[in-house]
């Protein structure tokens, strides 16, 4: 057994302070939504807003941390093992057949969780933030001036936010239970607390003549310039 | 670790900055400390009219009072003759029924119903003396009753049925020497016991005004600031800032809150947001009739019983009637919450011959506004039903003569015969009776403006945006976060969360059966 190095300390960090934000505005959300009462209305639109800026907040720091490491190109959609990986969720895992990519620091996300969170970054959470901000800003439309969003009501914000929030509630249920399917039940997730990942030895080499990703070409280029 | 701590930190910070940037651009207005100020200090008279020769004499008529006033208030009785308080109309536009002189000649109510041919009665609360119903009557300045309003002794009082002239027991002189500018006691006097009773009609206007608590009003509240109603409801050359909707139509001339307030007055954004669709009432007046009852139906149709040929009453165990012979049965609410409705400052009314459709409700005064419409946000009413005599034949509403001064004048409150009622009554307006009569049901909608509570005790966000029993359960036109969803969304959204731990669950039982069949077969 050897270990591999695959979430660097910033993903870490952002991905435990984005579970635990997106967890609370579902709480909030949901609770302002009219769902259940826990905290009460009032505190759950005020920690519903703290919460939102905060979202925004690691987001526009994941951004900056992804542009600048050249990382986004990791989530860039990928037919390729795009079946394989799909077969294997479908028939391999019972089969205790292998995985059909390689999680490496490089190719850390297979193909269909570039897809599922290529869709996440690109529609549903820019969908959320910025209906988002449409319900923090709007203004019904009126004659003083205020300048500020006039739109002449909120169902379709509203809607749309409730949407994407119960999409996100499914994102996250089979989420969790993904978690469960790396080399063992535990492995995902230990991954993402330490950093690295135990892989066996068994595992078959099928990643790395998978993809030279993005950030491979990256690392070459600048192993050129360095040289 | 450090690095994580760190950007924590730096997280954190940020937030704080962002957050505390987003909360500064709340109110500016005057803060509510400088008003207090303001209305703390109560306006010293300039004068002593005790010393004047001119009021140290005995009048032997009040109509005398009124020329010693104006034998140096030179001017003021025919400002106060072009006042709503002495013209009792006023020319309003309504909508679909364009420009009208509304008032004493064509408006009704579903409490004591109408004026005409019951002046002697109801003009007691006219700011003159002698009211009757000709033109004559209203042109000359003597009657003007100055003391009304500017009494400031406590001890001048109207006659009960004495068409606005002063009871007997009156000393004009000594009312005369202490006038000054109209307290709460003047106003209530009228405004507090219209309908024939302490808070019938208003609900927020009420005896318990004289002298209220703060928590009862936290304006006019004794052991607080003690704004009198001329504090809001200013005057210049006696025209009144104010009305109500039960007599008046049009958008103009009305008091605001905001006048002092300012439009945003909260330190919370997400509260002066609310401002634009919610008015101040609506959220600072709670509840109304606070300390007695108001008066929320009246069903003339049962009036007219009698025990042994007498009239008599019947009063809960409150004290408050629940049936008078004179009147009908009643019903009264206490420690009210308002009903809710868009409103745009404009109304409509029934207007005397106005033809209806008996089969349904009929609105006597009709609020104006919906939530698309920009003048509209969203007020606290009080609703009155009743149901009112009416000509079954021509579908309009009767006047009825109530005021008997003698047996067999037609006045109901003398005869009990809604037949003879309805007759002397139409004739007086000039209107066609059918003689059938028939009782209907009739709705009046009276903006609550007083009895503002203390702001800690102003509704809180879960009663309005909540899924059941809300305030504004019945408010519509709007998605209001909270009561609102819509229930395809609901389905599809609790459907997918459904199939997803469906799926969660077939897909892991698989796997944990699988395994266990391998490790076995090994």
């Amino acid at each position: 057994m050897r270990k591999e190095y695959i979430y660097h300390r910033f993903e870490r960090f952002w991905h435990w302070m984005q579970a635990a934000v997106i967890i609370f505005l579902g709480v909030t959300g949901f609770e302002i939504h009219g769902s259940f009462t826990f905290f009460g209305y009032e505190q759950a639109v005020e920690y519903h807003d703290i919460a939102a800026w905060s979202f925004i907040m690691l987001i526009v720091l994941a951004i900056f941390w992804h542009i600048t490491k050249g990382e986004w190109r990791q989530y860039l959609p990928t037919w390729k093992n795009l079946k394989a990986q799909a077969n294997y969720y479908i028939f391999g895992i019972f089969r205790n057949a292998p995985h059909p990519t390689k999680k490496t620091v490089l190719t850390k996300l297979n193909p269909l969780q570039k897809l599922v969170y290529a869709g996440l970054k690109v529609l549903l959470i820019p969908t959320m933030v910025l209906t988002g901000l449409v319900y923090m800003f709007y203004r019904y439309p009126q004659q003083n001036e205020v300048l500020s969003l006039n739109i002449s009501g909120l169902q379709t914000v509203a809607l749309l936010h409730t949407l994407g929030a119960f999409l996100l509630v499914s994102f996250f249920v089979a989420h969790l239970y993904l978690i469960t399917t790396g080399h063992t039940v535990t492995s995902n997730l230990r991954a993402m607390i330490t950093g690295y990942e135990d892989l066996h030895d068994e595992t078959t080499n099928v990643a790395r003549e998978s993809a030279p990703t993005a950030s491979d070409k990256i690392a070459a280029e600048t192993k050129e310039v360095t040289q | 670790m450090k690095r994580i701590a760190l950007a924590l930190l730096v997280l954190g910070t940020f937030s704080a900055l962002v957050l505390t940037a987003l909360n500064k651009n709340s109110s500016d207005t005057p803060p509510l400390t400088k008003l207090k100020e303001q209305y703390a200090t109560k306006p010293k008279p300039s004068v002593d009219h005790s010393l004047f020769p001119e009021l140290k004499k005995k009048f032997k008529r009040p109509h005398d009072v009124t020329a010693a006033c104006i034998s140096c208030h030179n001017g003021r009785a025919e400002e106060v003759m072009h006042s709503s308080h002495w013209q009792w109309e006023r020319t309003e536009y309504i909508a679909g029924k364009g420009i009208r002189n509304v008032g004493k000649r064509n408006i009704l109510n579903n409490f004591c119903i109408g004026v005409q041919s019951n002046e002697q009665s109801c003009t007691r609360c006219h700011v003159g003396y002698g009211y009757a119903n000709n033109k004559a009557y209203f042109a000359d300045s003597l009657d003007v009753d100055c003391l009304a309003c500017h009494d400031n002794s406590g001890t001048y009082a109207k006659m009960n049925e004495g068409a606005g002239m002063p009871d007997a027991s009156v000393n004009l002189s000594y009312a005369a020497q202490h006038v000054g500018i109209p307290t709460r006691a003047n106003c209530g006097a009228c405004h507090f016991f219209g309908g024939g009773g302490n808070n019938v009609k208003h609900g927020d206007l009420e005896e318990a005004i004289f002298d209220p608590a703060r928590d009862i009003d936290v304006h006019m509240a004794t052991d607080g600031v003690n704004m009198q109603c001329v504090d809001c409801h200013t005057a210049k050359n006696h025209q009144m800032l104010g009305k109500m909707y039960s007599v008046s139509s049009m958008n103009r001339n009305r008091v605001q809150c905001e006048s002092c307030h300012g439009p945003m007055p909260h330190k919370d954004d997400v509260l002066n947001n609310h401002t634009l669709k919610i008015a101040c009432q609506t959220c600072h007046i709670p509840e109304y009739a606070k300390v007695n009852p108001t008066k929320l139906f009246w069903d003339w149709s049962k009036a007219g019983r009698l025990k042994n040929g007498r009239p008599y009453e019947l009063k809960d165990s409150n004290g408050t009637d629940v049936y008078m012979s004179i009147k009908g049965s009643f019903k009264w609410g206490k420690d009210l919450k308002p009903n809710y409705l868009w409103f745009n400052g404009t109304a409509t009314h029934y207007l005397l011959g106005d033809k209806f459709d008996p089969s349904k409700p009929l609105d006597i005064n009709r609020l104006m506004g919906s939530y698309d419409d920009p003048d509209s946000k969203i007020y606290p009413v009080k609703v009155h039903t009743a149901e009112q005599i009416y000509d079954t034949k021509n579908d309009y509403l009767i006047q009825p003569k109530l005021y008997s001064a003698k047996k067999g004048d037609g006045g109901f409150w003398g005869d009990f015969n809604w037949q003879t009622s309805a007759t002397a009554g139409m004739r007086a307006v000039g209107l066609p009776y059918s003689g059938h009569y028939g009782f209907t049901e009739t709705k009046m909608y009276w903006p609550i403006n007083h009895m503002v509570a203390p702001k800690e005790k102003a509704v809180g966000c879960g009663e309005c945006h909540t899924r059941s029993d809300g305030r504004l359960a019945d408010v519509g036109g709007f998605y209001m976060p909270g009561r609102d969803y819509n229930p395809w969304v609901e389905r599809f959204g609790f459907g997918l969360m459904a199939l997803t731990l469906a799926g969660v669950f077939m897909h892991g039982g698989a796997r944990i059966v699988v395994n266990r069949k391998r490790k076995r077969s090994r």
